[in-house]
């Protein structure tokens, strides 16, 4: 085991690199001049020259990549115009908040995805699977930031039982109570669309599993249909719900950018807005390269699981 | 096409989608030539109108603007945007995908790897890096969104792609001389068009929420003009106090996507073949008993008891007979062989006593089954399930499919054993032990924490019926357990059966289509013909003296070992399809020596003695005799 997560760990190596140079070509689209483009149309020629050297503007795009990922590789992101901090100082204090949101609503949409599909399933064309069915519809079909602002109408105006915003209250907040009720309204509003999704693809996946002979197998043994359906059943359907699982880890990572705005909460997605609003590149690049490096290393997570779940992966 | 579209019809909510899709994009059509007001004047003066005020259907926003033609306006461009996002998305990534499936090799290792590694992105993160490298506005969240679709067409399309470019016809292409370019376009694009029109119909609606979203972040459509995501932006300042002007937009977005989702479901539906035939329903925890007269009595002893047993499977408005009022008893100690060819009823017969007939579609119209007088046949779920496993057990064919692939062998047995008997795991495994080495398997101890897939076929086949010893049953009924195995091995498993019988005085029903094994290791035997018993009696008497021609031309077939060079016949014809059984003799149409009276009418199980056949001409014994 040990030597197959450390196998996967240099597999990613290459992907890792692969994405800082999409995100690198990606930031070379840049249509004219890029300083002048962040700077705007009245710069002076001095500030503009200043940005140049800043950015190393002034240098072959091969060479600028290359300083770029030396630097990076040394804990070095540069340092953001706007903000005029260094740019890995800004991402993990706010890295924290975007993954306690989007672990949270992970953990919602694997568990309560994973329970719909199966009982879904287990129910096929019975009335829970038709009520499951519909919401999934409705859940996969709404935009989490209108759901979110309809949360907040629903349970933070008149029945405040939630906070409207933030992370923690400005006056004597603090502490994991004042963060779950704070938390509560955006991880489920995040959550919907991507526990949507899961619940189809179990479904699909149960049905699938519950025709195959081993079932029968189970079945003929005098196992009871509960145990069929939660572990026979539910255990090889695994195997083909864990990649979306994955999938849907970057989806609510990426998503959070939108319930972050919402529920002005702390996190990397808001700060990579502003940064896009501000033309703050370095801190786009920083941010856009640390979450997708963070992603990439999840899934490796996701292919130790799937291979501690199917003994037939070679390890 | 038409098929395509009356599929689509059939299907209720797709059609509901098709609607409500259809109104939308009108409205969205004719909006210019609407009498509405302009959408970008303001008028702050009468702004947070709300709803159904004079003048203002839907109210106006923080700016005077009346919402309702914003919102038909917004529409509109969101539509065009989303439409527009996916086109650009499947042309790209169908071309990107055509070009590296058709190609392989090197293209395509080259291409794919590119698109490997766009997809290892967040998606959404993909698309904000694209938009802060071109800066905020409506067309560059449209190419944003196209892009970072691009991949997954791109990959779908490659996958079916690569499964064509090796087809004859594509081949036959070739050797006429036909450029690449011209194959592409004529041979290829033509069978990757409905997977292209599968992947749009399941992204268009991320592609709408997708560009909404990044208008709402402020990064899509710039003021005054207004898609719905920024319009619901816009509104998010005042949403609290005015909240009519979020809720506008943004129900007419989940309106919008709904309908797509609705649609592009019943698109897959129709295109995929495998749910048109609704193959994919979940067998239930019983077969479904639906007997419309009551049971008869059994009419011999048994442990086990079947008696006019009728299973039939409905799929659709057919009905197929599967088992046509089977009866069959067997004695402790006894072992009866049932034999046929492949899809007499042979599995069916067998897998109704228990309840486990898939079902949907297979039902249970008739007949009853009795294990020591108790009636299986509709008895409640609890008291099937103590049964199944415990008294009355099974052996089924082909253990690699059979066993659960994930647990490991000796798990699946300790579950076998702990399902019946409040046993500690500890205990439940030395028994499991001592079952591994009944079945003879070498190493019981290191093969107990195997996983099926890493033994070979006959192991697995031992693990089988070690599984069905677990609890000491009364009864085992073996589904062809020896027929994917080879001949040393099957003899093995045969006598290990034969020793359990006479130890432990079990009673089995043996199905095979080897006659082989029926001399073995069987006392009687019973041959089944499209859902019915043809022909019963002591394995000595259908052996050597079959009376019906079916049993006769049925043992030709089989080659024997010293026989000399007696022909191998294989019987003419085929069994009739049993949702439109014949009147009268099911086999008739194959029978040598049919007579018209064969097809005349219901024909009964004579019985001679211990030997019955359902047969007005059977071989007679004397010519049998004088023809060898």
């Amino acid at each position: 085991m040990g030597s197959y997560i450390l196998r996967r760990l240099v597999s990613a190596i290459p992907v890792l690199f692969g994405i800082t140079v999409i995100v690198f070509a990606i930031m070379a689209l840049i249509p004219g001049d890029p300083a002048t483009a962040i700077l705007g149309s009245y710069a002076t020629p001095e500030n503009v020259e200043k940005l140049n050297r800043d950015l190393g503007l002034d240098r072959p795009a091969v060479a600028r990549y290359f300083i770029w990922l030396g630097n990076m590789l040394t804990g070095d992101f540069g340092t953001s115009f706007s903000l005029n901090r260094p740019v890995l100082d800004e991402i993990l204090e706010r890295f924290g908040a975007t993954l306690i949101l989007a672990g949270t609503s992970f953990v919602l949409c694997a568990l309560f995805g994973v329970l719909a599909g199966v009982v879904s399933a287990a129910n096929q064309y019975g009335w829970a699977d038709k009520a499951i069915t519909f919401a999934v519809l409705l859940g996969i079909s709404i935009p989490s930031f209108f759901l979110g602002m309809l949360m907040i109408l629903a349970f933070a105006v008149e029945r405040r039982w939630f906070p409207v915003s933030g992370m923690y209250a400005i006056y004597g907040g603090g502490g994991l109570g004042d963060l779950l009720r704070h938390l509560v309204m955006p991880a489920t509003a995040l959550a919907v669309v991507a526990t949507g999704v899961v619940a189809r693809l179990s479904r699909s996946a149960m049905l699938e599993v519950l025709r195959q002979d081993f079932i029968r197998t189970a079945r003929a043994k005098g196992v009871h249909e509960r145990r069929v359906i939660w572990r026979h059943a539910l255990r090889a359907a695994m195997v083909s719900i864990i990649p979306v699982l994955g999938i849907q880890a970057g989806f609510v990572l990426s998503g959070a950018v939108y319930i972050e705005i919402v529920f002005q909460w702390p996190g990397v997605g808001r700060m990579l807005v502003d940064a896009i609003l501000t033309r703050d590149i370095l801190l786009v690049q920083g941010g856009v390269v640390f979450v997708a490096a963070c992603y990439v290393l999840f899934n490796i997570v996701v292919d130790v699981a799937q291979s501690l779940l199917d003994p037939r992966i070679k390890t | 096409m038409r098929r395509f579209l009356a599929l689509l019809a059939r299907n209720r909510l797709a059609l509901l989608g098709l609607v409500v899709m259809g109104l939308v994009v009108l409205l969205a059509l004719v909006t210019p030539w609407l009498p509405l007001k302009p959408p970008n004047v303001t008028n702050t003066s009468d702004k947070f109108l709300p709803p159904f005020s004079e003048g203002a259907l839907l109210g106006t926003d923080h700016l005077g603007r009346d919402l309702l033609s914003r919102l038909l306006w917004g529409t509109r461009l969101s539509l065009a945007v989303g439409f527009a996002a996916a086109a650009i998305a499947a042309t790209l990534g169908a071309a990107i995908g055509v070009v590296a499936g058709y190609y392989g090799g090197r293209v395509d290792n080259v291409v794919m790897r590119g698109v490997d590694m766009l997809m290892a992105f967040p998606y959404i993160l993909l698309a904000l890096a694209i938009v802060a490298a071109l800066g905020p506005g409506l067309f560059n969240a449209l190419i944003a969104v196209a892009a970072v679709n691009i991949p997954f067409f791109a990959r779908n399309i490659r996958g079916v792609t690569v499964g064509i470019a090796h087809k004859e016809f594509v081949d036959a292409a070739r050797l006429s001389g036909l450029s690449d370019a011209r194959i592409i376009v004529s041979e290829v694009l033509p069978n990757v068009v409905p997977v292209i029109v599968i992947a749009m119909s399941t992204t268009v609606g991320w592609m709408i929420l997708e560009t909404a979203g990044l208008s709402f972040l402020g990064l899509g459509s710039q003021p005054p003009q207004a898609d719905l995501g920024s319009m619901l932006g816009e509104a998010r300042s005042a949403h609290i106090t005015q909240p009519h002007t979020s809720v506008v937009p943004g129900v007419m977005i989940l309106i919008i996507v709904m309908a797509i989702n609705l649609l592009g479901d019943g698109v897959r539906d129709a295109l995929d073949p495998r749910l048109r035939s609704g193959a994919l329903s979940r067998p239930m925890a019983a077969t479904q008993v639906a007997r419309d007269h009551v049971p008869p009595e059994p009419r011999a002893e048994g442990v086990l008891t079947l008696t006019d047993l009728e299973t039939q499977f409905h799929v659709g408005k057919r009905t197929f007979r599967a088992v046509n009022g089977v009866s069959l008893h067997v004695a402790p100690g006894e072992c009866l062989g049932l034999i046929g060819e492949s899809g007499s009823g042979k599995s069916v017969t067998a897998l109704s006593v228990m309840g486990l007939v898939a079902s949907p579609p297979g039902v249970i119209t008739g007949g009853s089954a009795q294990y020591k007088g108790q009636e299986l046949i509709g008895a409640r779920y609890g008291k099937l399930r103590q049964l199944r496993g415990d008294r009355v057990s099974y052996i089924f064919q082909d253990p690699l499919a059979t066993l659960h692939p994930l647990y490991k062998v000796g798990d699946q047995l300790i579950e076998a054993i702990r399902v019946h008997h409040p046993v500690g795991r500890r205990a439940a495994r030395e028994r499991a032990l001592g079952l591994l080495r009944d079945v003879r398997i070498p190493n019981p101890e290191s093969r107990i924490d195997a996983y099926p897939h890493e033994m070979s076929g006959g192991m697995r086949q031992r693990v089988g019926i070690a599984m069905a010893l677990a609890n000491d049953p009364d009864v085992i009924i073996a589904d062809e357990p020896t027929t994917a195995l080879d001949v040393t091995v099957q003899a093995q498993i045969l006598s290990v059966l034969s020793d359990l019988r006479r130890e432990r005085g079990l009673a089995i029903v043996f199905i095979t289509h080897d006659f082989g094994v029926v001399a073995q290791l069987c006392d009687r035997a019973a041959v089944m013909y499209a859902g019915r018993i043809v022909e019963q009696g002591t394995t000595e008497q259908i052996l050597n003296h079959p009376r019906h021609p079916y049993t006769a031309l049925l043992m030709k077939c089989v080659p024997e070992l010293g026989a000399g060079r007696r022909r191998l016949e294989a019987i003419p014809g085929l069994p009739p399809a049993v949702d439109r059984l014949p009147e009268g003799c099911a086999f008739a149409d194959r029978c040598p020596k049919v007579q018209p009276d064969c097809r005349a009418g219901e024909i009964v199980l004579r019985q001679v003695g211990d030997h019955a056949a359902r047969c007005l001409h059977p071989v007679e014994r004397a010519r049998e005799e004088a023809a060898q």
